[in-house]
């Protein structure tokens, strides 16, 4: 039970990204809590990623962990610039306000 | 080995409720604030896997930065707390039923599974003894020289993603002054000399 193996990790892993998709499906009045729920799925994946590597011993998981934090860190500036533009147009973060480009 | 089992523990049961938290909170400040002490807990997973050096990274990168970044946004923002989670009862059942459905899928994949014996002779850039290199050196000595391509490209990613969220956000606001140096130089002459003749004036 303490003896603590890859499979705890990926559980731990997994938990968090299903909370994330969960995060993604409840928050339809506010698109902030749905970008914070794509940083939960980011998360857990790095955390994947790190379990393999340590329990592989392979320092690659590791470098590619680094590349998913950068990328992360681009997708939320990004996506953030975007809301506040969005907010200034609309005066709203609702999804279902964003409905402009339907045709 | 049992603190460390504790230790795990303890840091995968406050991530797990902070995530929780993180999608309920009726505040989206509080959502910001329980992110960032998920965030913590992950970090402290990863030194726990004898991955300081993105453990750290990620208390500096995500803590410091995006998590600073999204608490500006919800308070720039002037959004009306109240019926935020209007829908929020009428989207859960649906929301559940797919994270359950995702899980089940997620756990039948991963109960019958097993690692193949061959894989640790596959290992690309084995882990060093970690008395005598330290992990963020192992990491440094690999990511600048095997991988610096992608290194390189992680910092262009970085690049448009700043100069994206700038243009996206910049705007010039009507009737606001500014100085135009290049106006002011380029008026021309408007002082002029004049050759004031005595007792006569101009």
């Amino acid at each position: 039970m303490l003896t603590i193996g890859l499979s705890h990790y990926l559980s731990v892993s997994a938990i968090l990204f299903v909370l994330g998709v969960i995060g993604i499906f409840m928050n339809r009045k506010n698109v902030v809590i749905i970008l914070m729920s794509i940083e939960l799925m980011l998360l857990s994946v790095n955390v994947n990623m790190v379990a393999f590597s340590t329990f592989l011993h392979d320092l690659v998981g590791q470098v590619f962990s680094l590349f998913i934090l950068t990328v992360a860190a681009a997708e939320a500036a990004i996506g953030l610039a975007i809301l506040v533009v969005f907010f200034r147009n609309r005066g709203s973060i609702a999804v279902e306000d964003i409905n402009q480009m339907k045709g | 080995m049992i603190i460390q089992g504790l230790a795990f523990y303890l840091f995968s049961v406050i991530a797990v409720f902070s995530a929780v938290m993180v999608i309920t909170a009726r505040n989206p400040v509080h959502s910001v604030l329980w992110l960032i002490l998920t965030f913590f807990n992950a970090a402290g997973l990863f030194v726990l896997m004898g991955a300081e050096f993105l453990g750290m990274l990620l208390v500096v990168v995500y803590v410091g930065a995006v998590a600073v970044l999204f608490l500006f946004v919800v308070m720039m923002l002037d959004i009306n707390t109240l019926n935020l989670r209007e829908g929020m009862a009428e989207y859960m059942p649906v929301g559940v039923a797919i994270g359950v459905v995702l899980f089940a899928e997620i756990a039948a994949i991963t109960g019958g599974w097993v690692l193949a014996p061959e894989i640790e002779a596959a290992r690309a850039q084995p882990l060093a003894d970690p008395g005598a290199v330290s992990n963020i050196q192992a990491l440094g000595n690999i990511i600048y020289t095997d991988y610096i391509y992608l290194f390189q490209a992680s910092g262009l990613v970085l690049l448009v993603a700043m100069i994206g969220s700038i243009m996206l956000t910049h705007r010039t606001r009507p009737g606001v002054h500014k100085q135009n140096i290049a106006a002011q130089l380029d008026r021309g002459r408007t002082v002029e000399l004049k050759k004031v003749s005595t007792r006569g004036g101009i």
